[in-house]
């Protein structure tokens, strides 16, 4: 779906339903130079289960215009506008790995807004390889296979889509190139490889809060994950074995399982 | 510091398969099912309406098949593939998913002769035109566009002639026009030429020839880039507009650079069904296990047949694109730097009478109707593959009566060399040799 968002167009995915405001709001946004698409093994299953699902694009990727935003703090209060843009007061919230950091900075921002929280391969900071963020300053493809290099686990490496016939590795490198590598990757990595509010904000949350974290992930190290899982009260950790950053794709099934649970529990359905 | 994602060689024999997720077997298990167990009804659901992967009936989709599906892609540098009965059934397919009635496609000229049929004659019944272009009039597949055409469709090397289609150029072309390119590989197989590099959107193989090479089972692949938007203009209804077939999805919007195939499956293996049997798959997926050492050894042994045929006093003319003087010597040098494929074409002296003595006395090399064994074939393509054609045709398609179409196998060069003498010297005087 087209909405403007600050008077830009913006593009989210709504899952395969029409989008309606009057039922309960899912945001997922996802990570460094990707887009909506790599929702798609979950948001449709909420979106057909009485949920309204935005997989949103941040301004400058995917299908919404705009330019890229510069740091995860101003991603993170488009974020928040991103509700009352659709009509919404009140959203639960779903990121991976830069979405993580967009998303802790959303709820900081606009805290009385969010329902609860999923970090997926989610870090309280993530710094960059110096030479991985130059190379996508300078759009340079290999940036991109670099990116999928360290996403994937070991298993992930060999392939093994749950959809049958797609090659993940591809498919994330696709979505990245689809768009010119410094403007989308490139400001994103930036972002990531500056932000440091991290821990601070972290310790302050106070709503429901779920981590899946991949026990293979080389871009945010489970151990990073558990850091920040321990900075948040209360926080569910739920690690995935054999699985790497990008267990939303890697393990979309036992990640839909996980989520779909935490959902029920802390954000049901209104009963009729 | 370089990404250390596998590498052609070893995703040939890896690509798609994880032992852990299926009792530890090294080899793939042939997935002999065509029904999978839902968990529940709300894991059903899930699986008809697409908001999870997974299996639900083999007519759609099938994990060896899987295994196949992805290792081909891995190998092309694709996004998602489907894999088909034949690679007739993934031509037609692919036209389509792409296609309505009242569309059009531009095509190149030479291509296997059933592929020809299909754009000719089947494909009208269904409002599908086309317009024939010769691979080397790159200027004509831009005039040939018509506001109503949906894709650019051709072999990179033309069949039989073994005319190069200038892939990067046409590309272009396609991509001014706003629509996708499609290559037919079947002769180069991944290991010659990967076309998503040269600007291909999608590529087509019939599996049944060299990916495979044993010359076992028939089957065929579509394999999608992901490079193609389909969204830049509103010339593909079916992929962005609201599909009622599952709820109102949009697959350009919903599943971007794998959409094709998701469509391509979603409805095509639904409605028309042509899925690949599980036994199937795993003799292919077994030959793909050695595709670049025998790729290797069938363009090596094809360049000492150039040489050998050049040499001949009974051979009229040879064509390969390696041969000396070959018009698109110089693009094959490009896009097809490993070498130029196994297929040759040549002209026997004496006409058709020597050429059919030629093919009745050749013992080692097959008279059959298939390309890309591990062995040596041979046919006479006027007599029997493009025999359905009319005499104009078969001179657009490049044909003529003295041509005989070799597909160079992995024997031992002088055992094909010594059998080819045996083929000669009948030719020489085809009323005086018994026929077998
Ligand atoms: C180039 C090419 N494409 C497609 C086909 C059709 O494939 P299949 O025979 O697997 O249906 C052939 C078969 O000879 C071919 O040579």
């Amino acid at each position: 779906m087209k909405f403007k968002v600050r008077g830009t167009d913006t593009f989210a995915s709504t899952g395969g339903r029409p989008f309606d405001k009057n039922k309960p709001l899912i945001i997922f946004v996802h990570g460094s130079g990707l887009s909506h698409m790599v929702w798609v093994l979950q948001t449709r299953y909420f979106a057909f289960r009485g949920y309204s699902v935005l997989a949103v694009d941040l301004p400058g990727h995917g299908l919404s215009s705009g330019e890229s935003l510069k740091t995860i703090e101003e991603m993170g209060n488009w974020v928040g506008d991103v509700i009352g843009a659709v009509g919404c007061k009140e959203a639960s919230l779903v990121g991976h790995s830069q979405g993580c950091l967009v998303t802790m900075e959303c709820v900081a921002q606009h805290p009385e807004k969010i329902k609860t929280l999923t970090l997926m391969g989610g870090a309280s900071a993530i710094p960059m390889n110096p030479e991985l963020l130059k190379l996508a300053e300078e759009s340079n493809p290999k940036a991109v296979d670099l990116m999928m290099d360290f996403a994937h686990g070991p298993a992930g490496h060999f392939g093994g889509h749950p959809v049958p016939g797609l090659y993940h590795l591809n498919v994330g490198s696709m979505i990245v190139q689809n768009k010119e590598i410094k403007d989308t990757l490139g400001v994103d990595f930036r972002a990531c490889d500056n932000y440091k509010n991290g821990p601070e904000i972290a310790k302050k949350l106070d709503l429901p809060t779920l981590s899946i974290l991949g026990a293979q992930d080389r871009m945010c190290r489970l151990k990073d994950g558990k850091i920040l899982a321990d900075y948040i009260k209360g926080s569910e950790v739920k690690i995935i074995e054999d699985c790497g950053h990008m267990m939303l794709l890697e393990e979309a099934d036992q990640t839909l399982e996980i989520l779909k649970k935490f959902i029920a529990e802390h954000y049901p359905l209104p009963s009729k | 510091m370089d990404p250390k994602t596998y590498k052609f060689d070893t995703l040939s024999l890896h690509a798609g398969y994880q032992p852990s997720k299926n009792a530890g077997s090294r080899q793939v298990p042939i997935y002999q099912t065509t029904s999978y167990m839902f968990d529940d009804v709300d894991h059903a659901a899930a699986l008809f309406n697409l908001e999870r992967g997974g299996h639900i009936y083999s007519r759609m989709s099938n994990p060896t098949v899987q295994v196949l599906e992805e290792r081909v892609c891995a190998l092309e540098g694709g996004t998602a593939a489907l894999a088909t009965a034949s690679g007739m059934s993934a031509i037609f397919l692919t036209i389509m998913t792409l296609c309505n009635a009242g569309d059009h496609m531009v095509v190149s000229s030479q291509l296997y002769g059933g592929t020809v049929n299909l754009f000719r004659l089947t494909l009208p019944k269904f409002g599908i035109k086309t317009t024939f272009v010769k691979p080397r009039d790159t200027e004509g597949f831009k005039k040939a566009i018509q506001p109503n055409t949906k894709g650019i469709f051709g072999e990179l090397v033309g069949n039989p002639g073994n005319e190069l289609m200038n892939m990067p150029e046409v590309s272009n072309i396609a991509k001014e026009a706003g629509i996708p390119l499609i290559i037919d590989s079947t002769y180069q197989t991944p290991y010659l030429c990967r076309p998503f590099e040269h600007g291909a959107d999608l590529v087509v193989h019939s599996l049944t020839k060299w990916m495979s090479g044993n010359g076992s089972s028939m089957a065929g692949i579509l394999v999608e880039g992901g490079t193609f938007d389909w969204m830049q203009n509103d010339k593909f209804p079916s992929m962005t507009e609201p599909y009622e077939g599952y709820h109102g999805l949009s697959f350009a919007e919903e599943f971007g650079p794998t959409a094709f195939t998701m469509m391509a499956r979603a409805e095509g293996m639904r409605d028309m069904g042509p899925c690949l049997a599980p036994q199937n798959a795993w003799n292919i997926l077994h030959g793909l296990e050695t595709l670049s050492l025998r790729m290797e050894k069938h363009c090596s042994n094809a360049l000492k047949m150039v040489e050998y045929l050049s040499n001949h006093d009974s051979v009229a003319w040879v064509s390969h694109a390696s041969a000396p003087g070959h018009p698109d010597k110089e693009l094959a040098e490009k896009i097809l730097p490993k070498g130029t494929g196994s297929m040759i074409a040549f002209g026997i002296k004496g006409g058709k009478e020597a050429g059919a003595a030629f093919i009745n006395n050749v013992k080692l090399a097959s008279h059959l109707a298939n390309v890309g064994d591990a062995r040596t074939l041979v046919i006479h393509p006027a007599s029997a593959t493009h025999s359905q054609m009319d005499e104009a045709t078969l001179k657009f398609a490049g044909l003529s009566h003295d041509m005989i179409r070799l597909s160079v196998g992995l024997e031992d060069f002088e055992d094909i060399v010594n059998d080819f003498e045996d083929g000669f010297r009948a030719a020489k005087k085809p009323r005086l040799v018994a026929n077998k």
